[in-house]
């Protein structure tokens, strides 16, 4: 998983509701000029610092509990983060590297400052979830040494005062840190990311022996009896390699195929460095991921994210966990403060923060957050994923189809109706897809993609002709 | 200054990572590999921030 890109802004905003959406990203209207474009080595190290995040010590557990055998794993996170790198590569980089525009100003084209204004509201909640679910994952950590009781992997509801104090406390901790100075956490995270990933690697190797590893020949044996051992825990449905390669594929859903990461890829010199974000998926995606599973396991199928840190790493795991945590949570709140200052315009940057964090800390008092976070994860790139396919569809297919790109622009519609109506009409289909054909929410994406591209075809379609009529 | 602190930076790695594998050949006891540890986390926090604020540019 990774965190989003925030970026410095200017005073809030004031007037119509399409001036303080682009007061808020007044200093990124401009394609990026050929200066500022940057080298690959800039994108490696994003990459690979952005997928090794708190998260991924969420994720590798959540795997030994749904029961993943040790093949299906390995081959799953093979197919699917490959699947995921050509999706950067294929999907956003190409379209990002022709428009150099980020995702806001492109959309905003196509939908219509309105409709933009609903997506940035319903990003923002996406946001505060996952902070929320970060500083969920934190409270394990910080509740180590209080000896507080940890969530296990069926609570719903918090489980003990102790565990709502900790949470209030670190929500307060990161909220008040995320309005004194998020720039300062962010670029911490970036210096934190190869000592992190070291610290992933070497809590797994140090509790190999505890599995009963005498040597590197002894691992795959015991990773399919111990570790990956096929049964998932009781009351946990079972994960095959389908459930492993989508959700490596789809965990970052938003920012491939739901095109968040043009922000990111404007600045690449070629479309190619797209494929750079297999840094970030082999290292983050596939070495943490198994890592923390192997944590998992050695601490006898305990999912909190503390425990398990420090029974590999001592003090430095329940450290890497905070860091790890923080450095993920402060951008994401940051970011969600941003998307709300459209609705409140007159409110200082402080107190959108402050709200933000309010909801965030509200929503990590729930363990089931961060225990389905799977789930949680890929709801987040489902309900946002439409929205890339529609600027997909516009910029690839709607002049081979004859139809003007970019429409709401060129005719100045404050919305865009066949924008909205894939948007919401996707998202009913995904919905019956799996209340009558039960498929599961990890695989929704790939048939709602589809769907969302076609039905924006169509609707333009009749848009644009009953307009030129 | 700079060769010295990436020195400082590269011994912190060394410690984060190498006690482990001294851990799985039983070298050295797990709990020596997490004092380690911590002192090689320290050591990449002192020195880290002053090196790669200045080399390291992202979009």
């Amino acid at each position: 998983m990774s965190s989003p890109q925030a970026r410095a802004v200017t005073e809030p905003p004031r007037g119509s509701l399409a001036d303080r959406l682009d007061a808020i990203n007044e200093f990124d209207r401009e394609p990026v000029p050929p200066d500022r474009l940057q080298g690959p080595g800039s994108f490696i190290g994003l990459y690979t610092g952005e997928h090794v995040a708190g998260t991924e010590f969420v994720i590798g557990p959540l795997f030994v509990a749904h029961g993943v055998a040790a093949r299906d794993l390995l081959l799953g996170l093979l197919v699917g983060n490959l699947l995921a790198v050509l999706s950067w590569a294929f999907i956003v980089a190409p379209i990002a590297t022709r428009t150099r525009l980020n995702l806001y100003w492109h959309l905003r084209k196509i939908t219509g400052p309105n409709l933009l204004f609903a997506y940035n509201i319903v990003n923002a909640l996406m946001f505060c979830f996952l902070a929320g679910s970060m500083i969920a994952v934190a409270a394990t950590a910080v509740g180590l040494p209080l000896g507080m009781a940890m969530p296990k992997l069926h609570d719903w509801y918090p489980n003990s005062v102790g565990w709502v104090l900790v949470v209030f406390l670190v929500g307060a901790a990161v909220t008040a840190l995320a309005i004194l100075g998020f720039e300062k956490i962010a670029a911490a995270g970036k210096i934190a990311s190869p000592w992190m990933f070291l610290v992933f690697v070497a809590a797994a190797v140090a509790v190999l022996p505890r599995l009963g590893v005498e040597s590197i020949g002894d691992f795959w044996r015991v990773a399919q009896e111990r570790i990956w051992t096929g049964v998932p825990v009781a009351g946990i449905s079972k994960f095959t390699f389908w459930h492993v390669m989508f959700f490596a594929w789809f965990c970052n859903m938003a920012m491939h195929i739901g095109m968040a990461d043009m922000t990111v890829l404007r600045y690449a010199k070629r479309w190619q460095y797209g494929f750079l974000s297999a840094f970030g998926m082999y290292v983050g995606h596939f070495v943490a991921w198994l890592a923390s599973g192997i944590l998992c396991a050695a601490a006898l199928g305990e999912v909190a994210p503390g425990p398990i840190a420090y029974l590999g790493a001592g003090v430095t795991g329940a450290i890497t966990v905070v860091i790890a945590s923080w450095t993920t949570a402060n951008p994401t709140l940051y970011r969600a403060g941003l998307a709300l200052q459209t609705i409140t315009p007159n409110w200082k940057r402080w107190k959108v923060t402050l709200v933000a964090g309010a909801v965030t800390t509200a929503a990590a008092i729930f363990p089931a957050l961060m225990m389905r976070l799977l789930d949680f994860v890929a709801l987040y790139g489902l309900i946002l994923m439409p929205m890339g396919a529609v600027i997909f569809a516009d910029f690839w297919l709607l002049p081979k189809l004859g139809l003007r790109q970019r429409y709401a622009e060129w005719k100045t519609l404050l919305f865009s109706w066949p924008a909205a109506l894939s948007w919401t009409m996707t998202l009913a289909a995904c919905w019956a897809i799996n209340a009558i054909w039960g498929l599961e929410l990890f695989f929704l994406g790939l048939p709602g993609w589809f769907i969302a591209t076609l039905l924006y075809c169509g609707l333009s379609s009749i848009q644009q002709r009953a307009r030129v009529s | 200054m700079t060769t010295l602190l990436k020195l400082i930076s590269l011994a912190g790695l060394g410690l984060t990572l190498v006690p482990s594998f001294l851990v799985f050949a039983r070298v050295i006891s797990w709990e020596s590999h997490a004092a380690l540890m911590l002192v090689g986390t320290v050591l990449w926090f002192v020195s880290a921030p002053f090196w790669m604020q200045q080399t390291r540019q992202q979009p």
